[in-house]
């Protein structure tokens, strides 16, 4: 018999709330953090809206010798670390150090943090590269960082599969839980609301140019746009589970990850392979899943092919699927990592938060779209699905 | 039951030369690559130093196409997993039991400089004009790109990830593949490792903490591993993939079996970003595990290539991890660095040690650790100098050490025909 892996903590830092309950409180209440960019004055952009986080203070929650040498994204990485152990109560020391892993997924490192060191490098001179950039703008910082805040000597990791890393993320943490780990501190947050940031992201052709925030990032909708950046994400803690004792939120069930063949090839794409497999691994029929957090890009072609991928698994219309992420911009690595934690709340509380501002939603996707306000429903499993830039595709089975 | 995991191509770029024959015979020869950088006038910085790659796109076979699009990184990966696959005689396999587990450090550092001067005037606007950005560089600025060319280079469906551990990241992304392929998610695994770091960003970053040689008096012997006279670590460039299969499946259609993957752990100091302690104690417990999953006894360990980066810290840390792990063993044992030749290409090196411990295996030889001519007292163990060495070389041992305090080892094991 496999052993059960469940969830036991979780910290979220998101654009609509800086804490959990604040963040839930907000997605439940179909409050959005997105607004127009405030970081550095956007004029000059084609698309000029954010889900930023506001009202975070990482000297507020962080030593200062820790702040100065890392990234945003990872001070926020750390704090959502630090909460996911707190909520989850559990003692470190008692747990054996080498059984104690962090793996978190990183999409583009320290962008802001590098763009500052490059600024100096090209504009003064070598001399004016700081001493942290070596170990604040790398993929990995994050990991390293919440490894050593907390002690953590096990297997640790940074995957890098773009907006499908939080998902890539649990996976990974899960073979080392089944290779002697016992507890994982597992996630992804994200931060490129920088210049650079946004002119990278910029030529993907994804992001949205609408200025109407509450229109900008409209999936599965007449109207979809686009997409718009966000920044944060979730950690939580993955913890085998030995005997009767109960987890707070719920199981890792099933994982599976595909990648599409290019264009060229002309073969199918694999996202209805991933949840298929993800299913299979979790032991349930499609008609057991009670809730679909879609990936939702927001670009017509792709919610068509997720829609078609969820459709010929579970039929039109036969589970109710949502996408909260409306409400905070697609962040990246830190993305999934938060659609988890929604999806673990929403078990906990059987409600399934809402999808917002797509109002006319395309009726030929054929799905059940949670739209405008929460719809209260005892959830006994999730299926969370995300993709990446390039061809990933990721599925996430949670049960109660 | 866990599949076993085994090792039936090679593919590399180093700055030994493009292809894999040609990096065995200068490793083998104990010859450097380090030299004055020449990929950007690096006169104004503290070490100018690098081990480069001369490589050439077009002749290593990429179109054009894929030469504008892909960055450094990703050439050398994308030739390297070709040369890989070619070697491995793979058949036609279903794509959706093939994945892609690459690693890399710093991703495509070279291009996302090289467009940020463009774009940022070279360095004189903090907002930058995106009406000069190239079309592809959203994919400069994800490393997962990387990773993405590989599986188009492979066709592969399954799962595909690229793995950032820092300077570890190309043993972990061996070990990931082959956990991929043991665990029966897949039958093939494309796993290896690609970095190119030599811009000046990444010079400029080292030059900081000194963590790299600013000693350029005698550019071909400025990686020193082990010696007393060492200065710090060398910068490197380059990339290798191999191709892991299912054991069974392998010998059924006769393939070349370079190695088993016999043993794989990782741990983290959770001590220091930069900084190791002396004692060693977490990549002796990392290599006691890899031992223990190889079902093997510390004295059964033939040679092992080291992490060997140069810096007085890691050789006298992994020092007292091989003493710790393998007990009076440690003094019988050969044990080289690589990077005496080829430099600290970060997240790719450890990818490229495998594979040079897969040549090891194959070829009955022990590459040596070049330019040591002053041994370190305090690194007393046998670090094979200077010349490369016909030893019986049935087991391997490789390690790395990295920023963030990970610490991973693998074993690698000869394979015979007929053991089961």
């Amino acid at each position: 018999m496999r052993e059960r892996l469940g969830v036991t903590g979780i910290g979220v830092v998101a654009p609509n709330g800086t804490t959990t309950e604040d963040y839930w409180a907000a997605t439940l209440a179909g409050r959005s953090g997105i607004g127009p960019i405030t970081r550095f004055d956007p004029a000059s952009y084609p698309a000029r809206l954010a889900g930023e986080v506001r009202g975070f203070t990482a000297r507020e929650l962080l030593p200062s010798r820790i702040t100065t040498q890392t990234d945003h994204w990872t001070h926020m990485g750390l704090v959502a670390a630090d909460r996911a152990l707190a909520d989850a109560g559990v003692r470190l020391a008692d747990l054996p150090e080498y059984e104690m892993t962090v793996v978190t997924a990183s999409s583009s490192g320290g962008t802001e943090f590098g763009q500052k060191e490059m600024t100096g490098l090209w504009g003064k001179g070598p001399d004016h590269v700081g001493a942290y950039q070596s170990i604040a703008w790398f993929y990995a910082a994050s990991t390293g960082q919440i490894s050593i805040r907390n002690g953590m000597r096990g297997p640790c990791a940074a995957i890098a599969t773009e907006q499908a890393g939080g998902l890539d993320a649990v996976g990974q943490a899960r073979r080392m839980l089944r290779s002697g780990a016992r507890l994982a501190l597992v996630g992804g947050t994200d931060a490129s609301l920088c210049p650079y940031g946004l002119v990278a992201q910029l030529s993907n052709g994804g992001l949205s140019t609408q200025s109407d925030a509450s229109r900008a990032y409209v999936p599965f909708d007449e109207k979809a746009c686009g997409y718009v950046p966000g920044e944060g994400g979730a950690m939580f803690t993955v913890e085998r589970i030995d005997g009767e004792r109960e987890p707070i939120y719920g199981y890792i069930a099933g994982y599976a990850a595909t990648f599409d063949p290019p264009p060229e090839r002309e073969r199918p794409p694999t996202l209805a392979r991933a949840i298929t497999r993800a299913l299979e691994d979790a032991g349930l029929r499609p008609d057991e899943i009670d809730v679909v957090f879609a990936d939702a890009m927001g670009l017509p072609a792709a919610d068509r092919a997720e829609a078609d991928a969820l459709n010929a698994i579970f039929g039109p219309h036969k589970v109710p699927v949502t996408a909260p992420k409306t409400m905070t911009g697609r962040l990246y690595a830190g993305g999934a990592a938060l659609d988890v934690a929604t999806a673990l709340l929403s078990m906990r509380d059987g409600v399934i938060p809402p999808t917002v501002g797509t109002t006319d939603p395309v009726r030929s996707l054929g799905l059940d779209l949670v739209l405008g306000r929460p719809r209260e429903r005892t959830l006994r499993t999730a299926l969370v699905v995300a993709r990446g830039f390039g061809g990933f595709n990721a599925a996430l089975v949670l049960t109660k | 039951m866990r599949r076993r995991v085994v090792i039936t191509g090679i593919g590399m770029v180093t700055p030994g030369g493009v292809g894999t024959k040609a990096t065995w015979e200068m490793l083998t020869a104990g010859r450097s690559a380090t030299r004055l950088i020449k990929a950007f006038d690096a006169s104004a910085f503290r070490s100018a130093l690098a081990a480069e790659v001369d490589f050439d796109p077009a002749a290593a076979g990429l179109t054009a196409r894929q030469v504008r699009r892909m960055d450094r990184a990703a050439q050398f990966a994308v030739v390297s997993a070709r040369e890989a696959l070619a070697d491995s005689g793979l058949p036609e396999v279903d794509p959706g039991r093939i994945g892609v587990s690459l690693g890399s450090a710093v991703g495509c550092t070279v291009s996302l400089e090289e467009e940020y001067v463009v774009l940022s005037d070279a360095g004189k606007r903090w907002l930058l004009d995106h009406e000069y950005g190239v079309p592809h560089l959203y994919g400069h600025m994800v490393p997962s790109t990387l990773a993405v060319e590989v599986a188009w280079e492979a066709g592969a469906e399954g799962p595909v990830q690229l793995v950032s551990n820092g300077c570890t990241s190309g043993l972990d992304a061996v070990g990931y593949g082959a956990q991929l392929v043991a665990e029966g998610t897949v039958d093939v695994a494309i796993a290896g490792a690609t970095d190119a770091p030599v811009s000046p960003i990444t010079v400029a970053c080292f030059d900081a903490i000194k963590a790299t040689t600013a000693d350029t008096s005698d550019p071909a012997a400025a990686s020193r591993p082990f010696d007393r006279t060492r200065s710090g670590f060398v910068l490197g460039e380059g990339a290798a993939v191999l191709v892991l299969e299912e054991l069974e499946a392998a010998r059924a259609r006769g393939a070349h079996i370079y190695a088993e993957v016999a043993g794989y752990a990782a741990r983290s100091n959770a001590f220091h970003m930069t900084g190791l302690k002396p004692d060693g104690r977490e990549m002796a417990e990392a290599i006691t595990v890899a031992l223990g999953e190889a079902r093997l006894d510390p004295t059964a360990v033939d040679y092992i290539n080291a992490h060997g980066s140069g810096t007085k810290q890691n050789d006298r840390h992994e020092t007292a991890a091989f003493k710790r792990s393998l007990g009076q063993h440690a003094y019988e044992v050969p044990v080289s660095s690589i990077k005496s030749m080829v430099g600290h290409s970060l997240g790719a090196i450890g990818a490229i040690e495998v594979a040079a411990s897969a040549l090891a295996i194959e070829h009955q030889i022990v590459p040596p650790t070049a330019n040591l001519h002053h041994p370190d007292p305090e690194c007393d163990l046998d670090y094979v100098p200077l010349t490369a060495r016909d030893h019986r070389t049935d087991v391997v041992l490789s390690v790395g050490s990295g920023f963030g305090g990970f610490q991973t080892a693998m074993v690698l094991a000869k394979h015979e025909k007929g053991d089961s």
